[in-house]
């Protein structure tokens, strides 16, 4: 391979920023250990795994307190397990039996983590705990690096097969410069992370798996592309991109709108009362999107009517005179939970969940709605209900007669199946309004797992089969009048962004790190503009080709 | 040599997460060998997954036994330990 010619590596671009820095590669976990008998004798094998357990002890301290608040005391509790007497009982027994250390160790961290899995719960979840301090103390046996995020003591691009939530929570965001993953597609849990924190990222990046610690590299999320050994040239271009988009992200926050003054309302996207100040600093102009699964994901019974009102009020009262659309429990699927679908299901992805779920338990749905309408009342928010995947005309009309029954005024419908796309204006004759879910419409029109990297390359809302959809739900909301938004991922992807605008929707909302890039580039078109950009990528053959097609049609514009 | 003492337990969350981690250092910072039990299972007081796997919720009977020397210091500091609700703060 030629090096210092290398063409970009692809893959998919979340957010618009862009980096140059250093690769350091996410160590992944040490191969298991094989069942060999040990050379050392017993003595010697438990003072190699006392020696490696310290170490990994003294690591995750130092990690822990240089993290501080919660990071720490996740760590500390890791500590305690590395050194609980249980586990070291569980080693003595295989050392005393003529195993190596690290078979030993390996092998005694797993029965133990086993047992507590047994046990569910709390417990249960601190199993992935064992294993990843196991895999730590068998690389400290071995040699080998630790394995997890880096610390090569400066900011670099960190490389990775995949994160899991647990890593990406931990990252220091000041040494971090960008984040490239060899697996993983758009709705990633990777993804969605990095676009809520605004980390620079290009996930499922399948070359990046040559990439090896030291290697300069630009990150482009803007163009999906990682560049390996760029030339001066193209460094150059690179920092005064950085710069141009830290005076974007700098500009002063204006009300969404297009370059001919067509308002296009930029709401956020909330899954707990907590970042609603977040999204009030970042401009939000009310909610378009409030997931109320934190509600309900931690506990075996639903909550009561006043716990719910306690969190609705908390939320509703950092918008006071704002819209705040408020989704209804979407369980089902990636999310079950055990009061609403205990059923197993061949597809959960198309069986009892969102609204279906609700239905089938009724007063789930109407202790919600009734701690909303209560929440309602308290407060001086403009409360607007939805309905999760909703599929028919008659679960939209039964949703509406719930929520008005409850005194809410306004109800709605998630647009996130084919068929409700299809029949959206005979909905929207019955809804108040509608609001497009790009995550799973893209699922169920592509057919393509949303959490499946094997077929992420189809998980892409750019495709031109999910933007006409759009444009169905668009026509129907100028048919009846009524306003139709988008609360998917797609909503925080800059372009394509102006591409739904273009196909008749009303609002926008999204993650608030994305806010800036989204108001910045809407304020470049006008609506006829939009338009245009949008026919020219719904007629692109396919996802690729719909974005290129956007892309020429805006440059031709800013070149007039 | 060994003593014991019944302690009903004053954490709101009972011995998970947080203060399970500060019995069990609590337990370690004695030096004494103790042992926690609750009902028919006994598990070792300075192992935070023994702690943890006894499930010990607010207002729970739990019985501390002590072995060797100094036992009474330890147990005076593991009962007022226990009494105490560790997730005001």
């Amino acid at each position: 391979m030629p090096p210092a010619t290398q063409s970009a590596m692809k893959g998919t671009g979340i957010g618009q920023g862009i980096a140059v820095g250093p690769v350091a590669r996410m160590s992944p976990p040490p191969a298991a250990p094989a069942d060999a008998t040990s050379t050392l004798n017993q003595e010697q094998e438990s003072a190699r795994v006392n020696e490696a357990v310290q170490a990994v002890s003294a690591d995750l301290t130092a990690r822990g307190e240089a993290a501080g608040g919660q990071a720490q005391e996740v760590l500390e509790a890791q500590v305690m397990m590395a050194q609980d007497p249980s586990v070291t009982e569980a080693v003595d027994a295989k050392l005393a039996a003529g195993k190596t250390a690290e078979y030993a160790v390996h092998t005694a961290f797993a029965e133990v983590a086993e047992q507590l899995q047994a046990l569910g719960g709390y417990l249960g979840e601190r199993a992935a705990d064992l294993h990843d301090v196991a895999a730590r103390v068998v690389a400290a046996l071995r040699g080998e690096p630790a394995p997890g995020v880096p610390d090569p003591g400066h900011p670099y691009v960190l490389v990775a097969q995949d994160l899991a939530p647990a890593d990406t929570a931990l990252l220091d965001l000041n040494q971090v410069l960008a984040l490239v993953t060899i697996e993983g597609g758009p709705t990633s849990h990777t993804a969605i992370l990095a676009r809520g924190k605004g980390i620079i990222a290009v996930v499922g990046v399948k070359e990046a798996a040559e990439l090896t610690d030291g290697d300069e590299v630009i990150v482009d999320a803007a163009h999906s592309a990682v560049t390996l050994a760029p030339s001066q040239e193209q460094k150059d271009e690179a920092a005064a991109r950085i710069e141009q988009r830290r005076a974007a992200q700098a500009a002063p926050i204006t009300e969404g709108a297009l370059a001919d003054g067509t308002p296009v309302p930029l709401l956020a996207n909330l899954g707990s009362p907590e970042n609603a100040a977040e999204a009030v600093e970042l401009g939000a102009e009310g909610v378009g999107l409030f997931r109320t699964e934190f509600l309900f994901l931690s506990s075996d019974t639903a909550p009561s009517v006043a716990e719910q009102r306690e969190a609705y009020v908390k939320l509703l009262q950092a918008f006071p005179g704002k819209k705040v659309v408020v989704r209804a429990l979407d369980a089902g699927a990636d999310k079950p939970l055990p009061f609403l679908n205990d059923a197993e299901e061949e597809n959960p992805a198309l069986g009892l969940r969102g609204l279906r779920a609700l239905l089938a338990s009724e007063e789930i749905l109407r202790d919600q709605l009734s701690a909303l309408a209560e929440a309602h009342e308290a407060t001086e928010a403009d409360l607007w209900v939805m309905a999760p995947m909703v599929s028919t005309v008659e679960e939209a009309e039964i949703f509406s007669r719930f929520a008005h029954q409850h005194g809410l005024k306004t109800a709605g419908v998630m647009v996130e199946v084919p068929s409700s796309a299809l029949v959206a204006e005979q909905i929207l004759q019955i809804s108040d309004f509608a609001s497009i879910g790009t995550n799973d419409l893209t699922q169920y029109t592509m057919a393509a797992d949303r959490l499946l990297g094997s077929v992420a390359g189809l998980q892409d809302p750019w495709h031109p089969a999910v933007l006409k959809l759009v444009k169905e739900v668009g026509a129907a909301g100028a048919a009846t009048g009524k306003p139709v938004g988008v609360c998917g991922e797609a909503a925080a992807d800059p372009l394509l962004a102006v591409v739904l605008v273009g196909l008749g929707v009303h609002t926008l909302s999204m993650a608030p790190a994305a806010l800036a890039d989204v108001r910045a580039e809407l304020l470049h078109h006008t609506k006829e503009q939009a338009e245009a950009i949008a026919a020219a990528a719904l007629s692109a053959p396919d996802a690729a080709g719909a974005l290129e097609a956007a892309r020429t049609t805006a440059a031709a514009h800013s070149a007039e | 040599m060994s003593a014991t003492r019944t302690v009903t337990v004053g954490s709101s969350h009972g011995l998970h997460a947080r203060p399970a981690k500060l019995f069990v250092e609590a337990a370690q910072g004695t030096g004494v060998q103790m042992t926690l039990a609750k009902g028919e299972k006994s598990v070792n007081a300075a192992s935070i997954l023994g702690v943890m796997s006894l499930g010990v919720e607010k207002g729970d009977e739990v019985v501390l036994t002590a072995e060797g020397e100094n036992t009474e210091a330890a147990l005076d500091a593991l009962e007022e330990f226990l009494k105490t609700d560790h997730d005001e703060a």
